[in-house]
Protein backbone atom coordinates (compact mmCIF):
# COMPACT_ATOMS: atom_id res chain seq x y z
CA UNK A 1 0.00 0.00 0.00
CA UNK A 2 2.81 2.52 1.07
CA UNK A 3 4.67 1.36 -2.18
CA UNK A 4 2.07 2.29 -4.59
CA UNK A 5 1.56 5.49 -3.01
CA UNK A 6 5.29 6.59 -3.52
CA UNK A 7 5.04 5.58 -7.22
CA UNK A 8 1.67 7.32 -7.21
CA UNK A 9 3.11 10.77 -6.12
CA UNK A 10 6.04 10.20 -8.69
CA UNK A 11 4.17 9.70 -11.34
CA UNK A 12 2.21 13.03 -10.80
CA UNK A 13 5.47 14.64 -10.50
CA UNK A 14 6.78 13.24 -13.42
CA UNK A 15 6.08 15.53 -16.36
CA UNK A 16 6.97 18.72 -13.89
CA UNK A 17 10.57 16.98 -13.60
CA UNK A 18 11.17 15.85 -17.12
CA UNK A 19 10.16 19.77 -17.93
CA UNK A 20 12.73 20.61 -15.02
CA UNK A 21 15.15 18.41 -15.76
CA UNK A 22 15.61 18.85 -18.74
CA UNK A 23 15.07 22.49 -19.36
CA UNK A 24 16.59 23.37 -16.23
CA UNK A 25 18.59 21.63 -14.43
CA UNK A 26 20.36 20.22 -17.06
CA UNK A 27 21.48 23.59 -18.32
CA UNK A 28 22.57 24.10 -15.05
CA UNK A 29 25.53 21.96 -15.08
CA UNK A 30 25.72 22.43 -18.69
CA UNK A 31 26.36 25.77 -18.46
CA UNK A 32 29.11 25.54 -16.05
CA UNK A 33 30.79 23.10 -18.43
CA UNK A 34 30.59 24.96 -21.21
CA UNK A 35 32.30 28.13 -19.46
CA UNK A 36 35.64 26.20 -19.14
CA UNK A 37 35.61 24.51 -22.16
CA UNK A 38 37.92 26.18 -24.65
CA UNK A 39 38.02 26.76 -28.23
CA UNK A 40 34.68 25.09 -28.29
CA UNK A 41 33.53 24.63 -31.75
CA UNK A 42 29.80 24.85 -32.64
CA UNK A 43 29.58 22.80 -35.90
CA UNK A 44 31.69 20.16 -34.30
CA UNK A 45 30.89 20.13 -30.77
CA UNK A 46 34.62 19.43 -30.05
CA UNK A 47 36.91 21.52 -27.95
CA UNK A 48 40.41 21.34 -27.35
CA UNK A 49 40.89 22.17 -23.34
CA UNK A 50 39.48 22.94 -19.97
CA UNK A 51 40.83 26.04 -18.68
CA UNK A 52 39.43 29.73 -17.39
CA UNK A 53 40.21 30.85 -21.05
CA UNK A 54 37.10 31.87 -21.91
CA UNK A 55 36.43 34.03 -18.73
CA UNK A 56 39.58 36.18 -19.67
CA UNK A 57 38.46 36.68 -23.10
CA UNK A 58 34.92 37.96 -22.06
CA UNK A 59 36.89 39.97 -19.05
CA UNK A 60 39.08 41.20 -21.94
CA UNK A 61 36.49 41.90 -24.48
CA UNK A 62 35.54 46.06 -24.81
CA UNK A 63 32.65 44.86 -25.71
CA UNK A 64 32.24 43.34 -22.68
CA UNK A 65 33.62 46.17 -21.06
CA UNK A 66 30.95 48.27 -22.69
CA UNK A 67 28.23 45.99 -21.57
CA UNK A 68 29.24 46.16 -17.83
CA UNK A 69 29.61 50.06 -17.71
CA UNK A 70 26.30 50.35 -19.56
CA UNK A 71 24.71 48.02 -17.18
CA UNK A 72 25.63 49.48 -13.97
CA UNK A 73 25.08 53.28 -15.29
CA UNK A 74 21.79 51.66 -15.90
CA UNK A 75 21.29 50.17 -12.59
CA UNK A 76 22.85 52.84 -10.21
CA UNK A 77 20.34 55.26 -11.70
CA UNK A 78 16.93 53.59 -12.19
CA UNK A 79 16.60 51.35 -9.16
CA UNK A 80 17.36 54.49 -6.58
CA UNK A 81 15.08 56.70 -9.28
CA UNK A 82 12.40 54.22 -9.48
CA UNK A 83 11.68 52.97 -6.09
CA UNK A 84 11.74 56.87 -4.92
CA UNK A 85 9.54 57.94 -7.23
CA UNK A 86 7.09 54.81 -6.95
CA UNK A 87 7.33 55.67 -3.40
CA UNK A 88 5.80 59.16 -3.78
CA UNK A 89 3.35 58.25 -6.30
CA UNK A 90 2.03 55.64 -4.29
CA UNK A 91 1.74 58.49 -0.74
CA UNK A 92 0.01 60.20 -2.93
CA UNK A 93 -2.27 57.54 -4.19
CA UNK A 94 -3.05 56.23 -0.61
CA UNK A 95 -3.62 60.16 0.68
CA UNK A 96 -6.83 59.88 -1.79
CA UNK A 97 -10.16 57.93 -1.98
CA UNK A 98 -11.70 59.67 -4.94
CA UNK A 99 -10.36 58.10 -8.41
CA UNK A 100 -8.23 56.13 -6.50
CA UNK A 101 -9.07 52.84 -8.49
CA UNK A 102 -8.88 54.71 -11.60
CA UNK A 103 -5.61 56.14 -11.17
CA UNK A 104 -4.38 52.93 -10.00
CA UNK A 105 -5.24 51.11 -12.97
CA UNK A 106 -3.85 53.44 -15.40
CA UNK A 107 -0.66 53.34 -13.78
CA UNK A 108 -0.33 49.87 -13.94
CA UNK A 109 -1.17 49.34 -17.73
CA UNK A 110 2.65 49.71 -18.80
CA UNK A 111 3.32 46.59 -17.14
CA UNK A 112 0.81 44.91 -19.56
CA UNK A 113 1.90 46.12 -22.53
CA UNK A 114 4.27 44.97 -24.89
CA UNK A 115 7.57 46.70 -24.39
CA UNK A 116 9.08 46.22 -27.70
CA UNK A 117 5.77 47.74 -28.88
CA UNK A 118 5.76 50.71 -26.74
CA UNK A 119 9.75 50.77 -27.02
CA UNK A 120 8.93 51.52 -30.49
CA UNK A 121 7.01 54.54 -29.69
CA UNK A 122 9.34 55.82 -27.36
CA UNK A 123 11.90 55.90 -29.72
CA UNK A 124 9.74 57.78 -32.02
CA UNK A 125 9.14 60.67 -30.02
CA UNK A 126 12.87 60.71 -29.19
CA UNK A 127 13.85 60.90 -32.51
CA UNK A 128 15.43 62.90 -34.56
CA UNK A 129 15.37 62.45 -38.85
CA UNK A 130 16.02 64.60 -41.81
CA UNK A 131 12.07 65.44 -41.69
CA UNK A 132 11.50 65.85 -38.11
CA UNK A 133 13.01 66.59 -34.86
CA UNK A 134 10.50 64.85 -33.14
CA UNK A 135 8.02 65.48 -30.10
CA UNK A 136 10.54 65.67 -27.57
CA UNK A 137 12.89 68.21 -29.45
CA UNK A 138 10.05 70.07 -29.94
CA UNK A 139 9.69 71.21 -26.17
CA UNK A 140 13.38 71.28 -26.43
CA UNK A 141 13.33 73.82 -28.37
CA UNK A 142 10.19 75.24 -26.62
CA UNK A 143 12.48 75.78 -23.53
CA UNK A 144 14.96 77.28 -25.63
CA UNK A 145 17.34 74.28 -26.15
CA UNK A 146 18.63 73.25 -29.19
CA UNK A 147 17.52 69.56 -30.66
CA UNK A 148 19.33 66.76 -29.69
CA UNK A 149 19.44 62.88 -31.48
CA UNK A 150 18.52 60.53 -28.48
CA UNK A 151 18.49 57.51 -30.50
CA UNK A 152 21.70 57.62 -32.65
CA UNK A 153 23.00 61.05 -31.00
CA UNK A 154 25.79 61.51 -28.26
CA UNK A 155 26.16 58.70 -25.20
CA UNK A 156 24.23 60.45 -22.52
CA UNK A 157 21.51 61.13 -24.57
CA UNK A 158 20.93 57.66 -25.04
CA UNK A 159 21.53 56.74 -21.91
CA UNK A 160 19.25 59.22 -20.40
CA UNK A 161 16.58 57.75 -22.76
CA UNK A 162 17.43 54.42 -22.01
CA UNK A 163 16.71 55.00 -18.36
CA UNK A 164 13.68 57.40 -18.86
CA UNK A 165 12.59 53.92 -20.39
CA UNK A 166 13.19 51.46 -17.78
CA UNK A 167 11.88 52.89 -15.24
CA UNK A 168 8.71 53.90 -16.69
CA UNK A 169 8.40 50.25 -17.64
CA UNK A 170 9.40 49.33 -13.92
CA UNK A 171 7.14 51.77 -12.21
CA UNK A 172 3.64 49.97 -12.74
CA UNK A 173 5.07 46.86 -10.15
CA UNK A 174 6.59 49.05 -8.03
CA UNK A 175 3.39 51.17 -7.43
CA UNK A 176 1.32 48.46 -6.88
CA UNK A 177 3.48 47.12 -4.27
CA UNK A 178 3.75 49.81 -2.17
CA UNK A 179 0.45 51.06 -2.61
CA UNK A 180 -0.67 47.81 -1.39
CA UNK A 181 1.81 48.00 1.69
CA UNK A 182 0.64 51.22 2.59
CA UNK A 183 -2.62 50.00 2.59
CA UNK A 184 -1.89 47.55 5.12
CA UNK A 185 -0.56 49.88 7.59
CA UNK A 186 -2.91 49.55 10.39
CA UNK A 187 -4.57 53.05 10.73
CA UNK A 188 -4.75 53.15 14.61
CA UNK A 189 -0.93 53.84 14.46
CA UNK A 190 -1.79 57.43 12.04
CA UNK A 191 -5.08 58.28 14.75
CA UNK A 192 -2.22 57.71 17.16
CA UNK A 193 0.34 60.54 16.26
CA UNK A 194 -2.64 62.48 15.04
CA UNK A 195 -3.80 62.61 18.67
CA UNK A 196 -0.26 63.21 19.94
CA UNK A 197 -0.28 66.15 17.24
CA UNK A 198 2.75 64.30 15.53
CA UNK A 199 3.72 66.36 12.14
CA UNK A 200 3.52 64.90 8.98
CA UNK A 201 6.59 64.46 8.27
CA UNK A 202 7.76 62.82 11.55
CA UNK A 203 4.41 60.36 10.85
CA UNK A 204 6.23 59.28 7.85
CA UNK A 205 9.47 58.99 8.97
CA UNK A 206 8.70 57.40 12.43
CA UNK A 207 5.48 55.47 11.46
CA UNK A 208 5.55 54.67 7.55
CA UNK A 209 8.91 53.67 6.52
CA UNK A 210 9.56 51.25 9.38
CA UNK A 211 6.31 49.71 8.26
CA UNK A 212 6.74 49.39 4.93
CA UNK A 213 10.59 49.08 4.74
CA UNK A 214 10.41 45.05 4.19
CA UNK A 215 8.81 45.91 1.00
CA UNK A 216 11.32 48.47 -0.16
CA UNK A 217 14.22 46.61 0.64
CA UNK A 218 11.84 43.45 -1.85
CA UNK A 219 11.40 46.00 -4.15
CA UNK A 220 15.32 47.69 -4.40
CA UNK A 221 16.59 43.37 -4.52
CA UNK A 222 14.05 42.91 -7.06
CA UNK A 223 14.67 45.77 -8.88
CA UNK A 224 18.62 45.26 -8.52
CA UNK A 225 18.23 42.28 -10.24
CA UNK A 226 15.94 43.25 -13.13
CA UNK A 227 18.00 46.06 -14.01
CA UNK A 228 21.07 43.74 -14.04
CA UNK A 229 18.76 41.61 -16.96
CA UNK A 230 18.01 44.51 -18.96
CA UNK A 231 18.11 43.16 -22.42
CA UNK A 232 14.90 43.95 -24.40
CA UNK A 233 13.86 47.96 -23.53
CA UNK A 234 17.35 48.34 -25.20
CA UNK A 235 16.42 46.30 -28.37
CA UNK A 236 13.28 48.08 -28.76
CA UNK A 237 14.99 52.05 -27.96
CA UNK A 238 18.06 51.01 -30.17
CA UNK A 239 17.51 47.82 -32.65
CA UNK A 240 19.22 44.82 -31.93
CA UNK A 241 22.79 45.40 -33.30
CA UNK A 242 23.37 46.95 -30.09
CA UNK A 243 27.02 46.80 -30.21
CA UNK A 244 27.58 49.16 -32.96
CA UNK A 245 24.91 51.37 -31.21
CA UNK A 246 27.43 51.32 -27.85
CA UNK A 247 24.51 50.63 -25.94
CA UNK A 248 24.78 47.01 -25.21
CA UNK A 249 23.81 45.42 -21.83
CA UNK A 250 24.95 42.13 -20.08
CA UNK A 251 22.53 39.88 -21.40
CA UNK A 252 22.74 41.54 -24.77
CA UNK A 253 26.73 40.77 -25.11
CA UNK A 254 25.08 36.97 -23.60
CA UNK A 255 22.76 36.58 -26.69
CA UNK A 256 24.77 38.13 -29.07
CA UNK A 257 27.89 35.67 -27.92
CA UNK A 258 25.19 32.94 -28.72
CA UNK A 259 23.10 33.97 -32.38
CA UNK A 260 23.56 36.07 -35.22
CA UNK A 261 25.84 37.69 -36.96
CA UNK A 262 28.24 37.52 -34.12
CA UNK A 263 26.94 34.49 -32.36
CA UNK A 264 27.94 30.83 -32.46
CA UNK A 265 30.38 30.89 -29.46
CA UNK A 266 28.01 29.81 -26.49
CA UNK A 267 31.40 28.97 -23.96
CA UNK A 268 31.77 32.85 -24.42
CA UNK A 269 28.15 33.44 -23.84
CA UNK A 270 28.63 30.81 -20.89
CA UNK A 271 31.34 32.31 -19.20
CA UNK A 272 29.35 36.07 -19.39
CA UNK A 273 26.47 34.42 -17.80
CA UNK A 274 28.33 33.12 -15.00
CA UNK A 275 30.13 36.05 -14.22
CA UNK A 276 26.48 37.84 -14.17
CA UNK A 277 25.20 35.41 -12.31
CA UNK A 278 28.36 36.28 -9.76
CA UNK A 279 27.68 39.79 -9.77
CA UNK A 280 24.12 39.57 -9.02
CA UNK A 281 24.24 37.17 -6.46
CA UNK A 282 27.24 39.23 -4.89
CA UNK A 283 24.87 42.46 -4.98
CA UNK A 284 21.70 40.73 -3.56
CA UNK A 285 24.00 39.16 -0.58
CA UNK A 286 24.79 42.63 -0.17
CA UNK A 287 21.26 43.52 0.22
CA UNK A 288 20.04 41.04 2.22
CA UNK A 289 22.91 42.12 4.52
CA UNK A 290 22.27 45.80 4.84
CA UNK A 291 18.28 45.46 5.04
CA UNK A 292 19.10 42.80 8.05
CA UNK A 293 21.08 45.42 9.62
CA UNK A 294 18.92 48.25 9.03
CA UNK A 295 15.73 45.77 10.70
CA UNK A 296 17.56 45.10 13.64
CA UNK A 297 18.05 48.63 14.53
CA UNK B 1 -7.32 78.39 7.27
CA UNK B 2 -6.35 74.57 8.41
CA UNK B 3 -8.91 73.36 5.44
CA UNK B 4 -7.98 75.75 2.99
CA UNK B 5 -4.69 74.22 3.09
CA UNK B 6 -5.94 70.99 2.84
CA UNK B 7 -7.22 71.95 -0.11
CA UNK B 8 -4.64 73.02 -1.59
CA UNK B 9 -2.77 70.04 -0.37
CA UNK B 10 -5.55 67.89 -2.48
CA UNK B 11 -5.53 69.60 -5.89
CA UNK B 12 -1.70 69.32 -5.28
CA UNK B 13 -2.21 65.51 -5.32
CA UNK B 14 -4.41 65.18 -7.69
CA UNK B 15 -2.20 67.54 -10.27
CA UNK B 16 0.82 65.22 -9.70
CA UNK B 17 -1.42 62.07 -10.01
CA UNK B 18 -2.81 63.23 -13.15
CA UNK B 19 0.21 64.34 -14.97
CA UNK B 20 1.54 61.21 -14.08
CA UNK B 21 -1.35 59.41 -15.84
CA UNK B 22 -0.99 61.43 -18.79
CA UNK B 23 2.82 60.42 -18.91
CA UNK B 24 2.18 56.45 -18.48
CA UNK B 25 -1.12 57.26 -21.17
CA UNK B 26 0.65 59.44 -23.79
CA UNK B 27 2.91 56.77 -25.85
CA UNK B 28 -0.48 54.92 -26.30
CA UNK B 29 -1.84 58.04 -27.79
CA UNK B 30 0.87 58.76 -29.82
CA UNK B 31 0.74 55.30 -31.27
CA UNK B 32 -3.13 55.43 -32.00
CA UNK B 33 -2.38 59.44 -33.49
CA UNK B 34 -0.11 58.23 -35.46
CA UNK B 35 -1.61 54.99 -36.43
CA UNK B 36 -4.40 57.38 -38.25
CA UNK B 37 -2.52 59.89 -39.96
CA UNK B 38 -1.52 59.59 -43.69
CA UNK B 39 2.00 58.49 -45.25
CA UNK B 40 1.98 61.65 -46.46
CA UNK B 41 0.62 63.75 -44.08
CA UNK B 42 3.30 62.21 -41.14
CA UNK B 43 6.15 62.94 -43.11
CA UNK B 44 4.72 67.09 -43.76
CA UNK B 45 4.66 67.67 -40.37
CA UNK B 46 8.24 68.58 -38.95
CA UNK B 47 6.95 69.78 -35.58
CA UNK B 48 4.50 66.99 -34.74
CA UNK B 49 0.66 67.94 -34.61
CA UNK B 50 -1.17 66.69 -32.16
CA UNK B 51 -4.38 65.47 -33.66
CA UNK B 52 -4.81 64.28 -37.12
CA UNK B 53 -6.08 66.83 -40.01
CA UNK B 54 -7.56 63.91 -42.34
CA UNK B 55 -7.65 61.02 -40.36
CA UNK B 56 -7.30 57.34 -42.66
CA UNK B 57 -7.62 53.71 -41.85
CA UNK B 58 -5.25 52.65 -45.22
CA UNK B 59 -2.13 52.47 -42.36
CA UNK B 60 -4.16 49.34 -40.90
CA UNK B 61 -4.48 47.81 -44.39
CA UNK B 62 -1.07 48.45 -45.16
CA UNK B 63 0.00 46.68 -42.05
CA UNK B 64 -1.47 43.49 -42.82
CA UNK B 65 -0.81 43.54 -46.46
CA UNK B 66 2.99 44.45 -46.42
CA UNK B 67 4.00 42.45 -43.89
CA UNK B 68 2.34 38.86 -42.42
CA UNK B 69 1.15 40.73 -39.23
CA UNK B 70 -1.88 38.01 -39.24
CA UNK B 71 0.66 35.14 -39.52
CA UNK B 72 2.56 36.59 -36.59
CA UNK B 73 -0.69 37.30 -34.69
CA UNK B 74 -1.70 33.54 -35.03
CA UNK B 75 1.73 32.02 -34.55
CA UNK B 76 1.52 34.21 -30.63
CA UNK B 77 -1.85 32.94 -30.46
CA UNK B 78 -1.05 29.06 -31.09
CA UNK B 79 2.28 29.57 -29.01
CA UNK B 80 0.01 31.59 -26.16
CA UNK B 81 -2.70 28.56 -25.94
CA UNK B 82 -0.34 25.72 -25.96
CA UNK B 83 2.22 26.81 -23.58
CA UNK B 84 -0.32 27.54 -21.12
CA UNK B 85 -2.63 24.62 -21.30
CA UNK B 86 0.55 22.03 -21.24
CA UNK B 87 1.80 24.11 -18.28
CA UNK B 88 -1.02 24.18 -16.44
CA UNK B 89 -1.74 20.59 -16.82
CA UNK B 90 2.30 19.52 -15.63
CA UNK B 91 1.72 22.55 -12.56
CA UNK B 92 -1.39 21.59 -11.23
CA UNK B 93 -0.27 17.53 -11.22
CA UNK B 94 2.77 18.53 -9.51
CA UNK B 95 1.07 20.59 -7.19
CA UNK B 96 -1.44 17.86 -6.40
CA UNK B 97 1.34 15.51 -5.77
CA UNK B 98 2.98 18.26 -3.33
CA UNK B 99 -0.15 19.39 -1.78
CA UNK B 100 -1.59 15.98 -1.03
CA UNK B 101 0.27 13.02 -1.88
CA UNK B 102 2.41 11.23 0.55
CA UNK B 103 5.97 9.96 -1.11
CA UNK B 104 9.24 9.05 -0.52
CA UNK B 105 11.28 12.56 -1.31
CA UNK B 106 9.08 14.57 -1.63
CA UNK B 107 10.39 16.99 0.43
CA UNK B 108 14.03 17.44 -0.73
CA UNK B 109 12.67 17.90 -4.29
CA UNK B 110 10.10 20.66 -3.34
CA UNK B 111 13.26 21.95 -1.83
CA UNK B 112 15.17 21.02 -4.78
CA UNK B 113 12.49 23.45 -6.77
CA UNK B 114 12.11 26.50 -4.49
CA UNK B 115 15.83 26.78 -5.12
CA UNK B 116 15.30 26.51 -8.65
CA UNK B 117 13.20 29.87 -8.58
CA UNK B 118 15.98 31.54 -7.71
CA UNK B 119 18.01 30.57 -10.97
CA UNK B 120 17.99 33.48 -13.86
CA UNK B 121 16.45 32.43 -17.00
CA UNK B 122 19.86 33.81 -18.50
CA UNK B 123 21.83 30.94 -17.27
CA UNK B 124 19.77 28.54 -18.99
CA UNK B 125 19.08 29.65 -22.02
CA UNK B 126 22.15 29.05 -23.69
CA UNK B 127 22.16 25.23 -23.15
CA UNK B 128 18.46 25.03 -24.13
CA UNK B 129 19.29 27.36 -27.45
CA UNK B 130 21.97 24.26 -27.87
CA UNK B 131 19.49 21.05 -26.83
CA UNK B 132 16.70 23.04 -29.67
CA UNK B 133 19.21 23.49 -31.96
CA UNK B 134 20.68 19.97 -32.16
CA UNK B 135 17.18 18.59 -31.59
CA UNK B 136 16.52 20.31 -35.10
CA UNK B 137 13.84 21.88 -33.64
CA UNK B 138 14.39 25.20 -34.83
CA UNK B 139 11.88 27.36 -36.38
CA UNK B 140 9.08 24.53 -35.26
CA UNK B 141 6.57 24.85 -32.72
CA UNK B 142 7.59 22.32 -30.64
CA UNK B 143 10.81 24.31 -30.16
CA UNK B 144 9.32 27.61 -29.07
CA UNK B 145 6.61 26.33 -26.81
CA UNK B 146 8.83 23.02 -24.81
CA UNK B 147 11.54 25.12 -22.89
CA UNK B 148 8.24 27.75 -22.52
CA UNK B 149 6.51 25.40 -20.28
CA UNK B 150 8.66 25.69 -17.11
CA UNK B 151 7.26 27.22 -14.77
CA UNK B 152 8.71 26.51 -11.00
CA UNK B 153 7.20 29.42 -9.40
CA UNK B 154 3.63 28.78 -10.68
CA UNK B 155 3.53 25.29 -8.73
CA UNK B 156 4.75 26.68 -5.87
CA UNK B 157 1.90 29.18 -5.71
CA UNK B 158 -0.97 26.62 -6.69
CA UNK B 159 0.36 23.99 -4.20
CA UNK B 160 0.22 26.84 -1.32
CA UNK B 161 -3.72 26.86 -2.66
CA UNK B 162 -4.27 23.09 -2.86
CA UNK B 163 -2.83 22.87 0.68
CA UNK B 164 -5.48 25.39 1.98
CA UNK B 165 -8.13 23.44 1.06
CA UNK B 166 -9.16 21.21 4.41
CA UNK B 167 -8.28 17.36 5.07
CA UNK B 168 -11.63 16.90 5.99
CA UNK B 169 -12.89 16.91 2.31
CA UNK B 170 -9.83 15.13 1.01
CA UNK B 171 -10.66 12.22 3.70
CA UNK B 172 -14.55 12.40 2.85
CA UNK B 173 -13.48 11.29 -0.52
CA UNK B 174 -11.59 8.65 0.26
CA UNK B 175 -14.10 7.29 2.14
CA UNK B 176 -16.76 6.92 -0.48
CA UNK B 177 -14.29 5.67 -2.26
CA UNK B 178 -13.20 8.45 -4.83
CA UNK B 179 -9.80 8.45 -6.44
CA UNK B 180 -7.22 10.78 -6.30
CA UNK B 181 -7.53 12.19 -9.88
CA UNK B 182 -11.32 12.51 -9.35
CA UNK B 183 -11.06 14.25 -6.28
CA UNK B 184 -8.62 16.74 -7.90
CA UNK B 185 -10.80 16.99 -10.83
CA UNK B 186 -14.19 17.19 -8.95
CA UNK B 187 -13.11 19.38 -5.60
CA UNK B 188 -9.90 20.74 -6.15
CA UNK B 189 -9.88 22.17 -9.55
CA UNK B 190 -13.09 24.15 -8.97
CA UNK B 191 -12.08 25.21 -5.16
CA UNK B 192 -9.30 26.62 -6.57
CA UNK B 193 -10.22 28.04 -9.83
CA UNK B 194 -9.55 31.62 -9.03
CA UNK B 195 -5.58 30.84 -8.36
CA UNK B 196 -5.66 28.79 -11.67
CA UNK B 197 -7.34 32.04 -13.25
CA UNK B 198 -5.06 34.45 -12.40
CA UNK B 199 -1.67 31.93 -13.20
CA UNK B 200 -3.51 31.44 -16.27
CA UNK B 201 -3.81 35.47 -17.20
CA UNK B 202 -0.14 35.75 -16.12
CA UNK B 203 0.92 33.37 -18.40
CA UNK B 204 -0.82 34.10 -21.15
CA UNK B 205 0.87 38.11 -20.61
CA UNK B 206 4.41 36.44 -20.11
CA UNK B 207 3.89 34.48 -23.52
CA UNK B 208 2.24 37.64 -25.68
CA UNK B 209 5.67 39.35 -24.59
CA UNK B 210 8.06 36.57 -25.07
CA UNK B 211 10.78 37.72 -27.10
CA UNK B 212 13.99 36.63 -25.95
CA UNK B 213 13.74 32.57 -26.42
CA UNK B 214 11.80 33.11 -29.62
CA UNK B 215 13.97 35.12 -30.92
CA UNK B 216 16.67 32.76 -30.54
CA UNK B 217 15.00 29.66 -31.57
CA UNK B 218 13.29 31.23 -34.81
CA UNK B 219 15.11 32.91 -38.49
CA UNK B 220 12.01 32.56 -40.26
CA UNK B 221 9.30 34.99 -40.21
CA UNK B 222 6.90 32.11 -40.86
CA UNK B 223 7.47 31.46 -37.22
CA UNK B 224 7.67 34.45 -36.03
CA UNK B 225 5.83 35.91 -32.69
CA UNK B 226 4.65 39.61 -32.42
CA UNK B 227 7.40 40.96 -30.28
CA UNK B 228 9.85 39.72 -33.49
CA UNK B 229 7.73 40.53 -36.21
CA UNK B 230 8.10 44.13 -34.44
CA UNK B 231 11.01 44.23 -34.44
CA UNK B 232 11.32 42.70 -38.19
CA UNK B 233 8.77 45.46 -38.96
CA UNK B 234 11.13 47.81 -37.51
CA UNK B 235 14.24 47.10 -39.10
CA UNK B 236 12.86 46.15 -42.74
CA UNK B 237 8.98 46.41 -42.63
CA UNK B 238 7.60 48.71 -44.59
CA UNK B 239 10.15 50.35 -46.62
CA UNK B 240 11.83 53.38 -45.63
CA UNK B 241 10.50 55.48 -42.12
CA UNK B 242 6.70 54.50 -42.87
CA UNK B 243 5.89 55.18 -39.30
CA UNK B 244 2.05 55.46 -39.47
CA UNK B 245 2.18 52.01 -40.88
CA UNK B 246 4.55 50.79 -37.98
CA UNK B 247 2.07 52.06 -35.46
CA UNK B 248 -0.78 50.76 -36.67
CA UNK B 249 1.13 47.23 -36.60
CA UNK B 250 2.21 48.41 -33.02
CA UNK B 251 -1.45 49.43 -31.86
CA UNK B 252 -2.73 45.95 -33.62
CA UNK B 253 -0.34 44.11 -31.38
CA UNK B 254 -0.81 45.92 -28.13
CA UNK B 255 -4.31 45.68 -28.23
CA UNK B 256 -5.43 42.05 -26.69
CA UNK B 257 -3.73 42.30 -24.29
CA UNK B 258 -5.14 46.24 -23.58
CA UNK B 259 -8.60 44.20 -23.86
CA UNK B 260 -7.62 41.55 -21.78
CA UNK B 261 -5.86 44.06 -18.82
CA UNK B 262 -9.28 45.75 -19.10
CA UNK B 263 -11.42 43.34 -18.44
CA UNK B 264 -9.39 41.66 -15.42
CA UNK B 265 -7.77 44.46 -14.30
CA UNK B 266 -8.68 43.92 -10.49
CA UNK B 267 -7.47 40.07 -10.83
CA UNK B 268 -3.96 40.84 -12.71
CA UNK B 269 -3.35 43.62 -9.98
CA UNK B 270 -4.41 40.86 -7.28
CA UNK B 271 -2.14 38.59 -8.94
CA UNK B 272 0.94 40.38 -9.34
CA UNK B 273 0.89 41.36 -5.79
CA UNK B 274 0.44 38.41 -4.36
CA UNK B 275 2.90 36.94 -6.75
CA UNK B 276 5.01 39.76 -5.91
CA UNK B 277 5.07 39.23 -1.73
CA UNK B 278 5.93 35.67 -2.68
CA UNK B 279 8.17 35.81 -5.07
Amino acid sequence: MHNKNNLKGWLYLLPALVFVGVFMVYPLIDVMVYSVEEGYNFASQSYNGVGLYNYSYVLHDPYFLQAIKNTFILVMITVPLSTTIALLISLALNSISKLKDLFQTIFFLPYVTNTLAVGLVFMILFKKTAYSDGLINMFVNLFGGRSIDFITGSYSAKMFVMCLYTIWVVLPFKILILTSALASVPKVYYSAAEVDGTGSFRTFYKITLPMISPMIFYLVITGFIGAFKAYSDEVALFGTDLNSAGMNTIVGYIYDMLYGNSGGYPSFASAAAIILFAIVLTITVINLMVSRKVAVK
Amino acid sequence: MKNRAKITKNAFIYLCLTLWAVIVLFPFYWMLLSSIKSYSSYNREYTPKFYATSPTLSNYADAFTSVPLSRYLLNTLIFTVITTAVMLIVITLAAFAFARLDFAGKDLVFTLFLALMMIPNELVIITNYVTITDLNLRNTFTGLILPSVTSVFYIYLLKENFAQVGDDLYKAAKVDGTSDMRYLLKVLIPICRPTMITIVILKVIECWNSFVWPRLVTDKQDHFLVSNGIQEIRESGFGRENIPAMMAAVVIISLPLIILFLVFHKKIMEGVATGGTKG
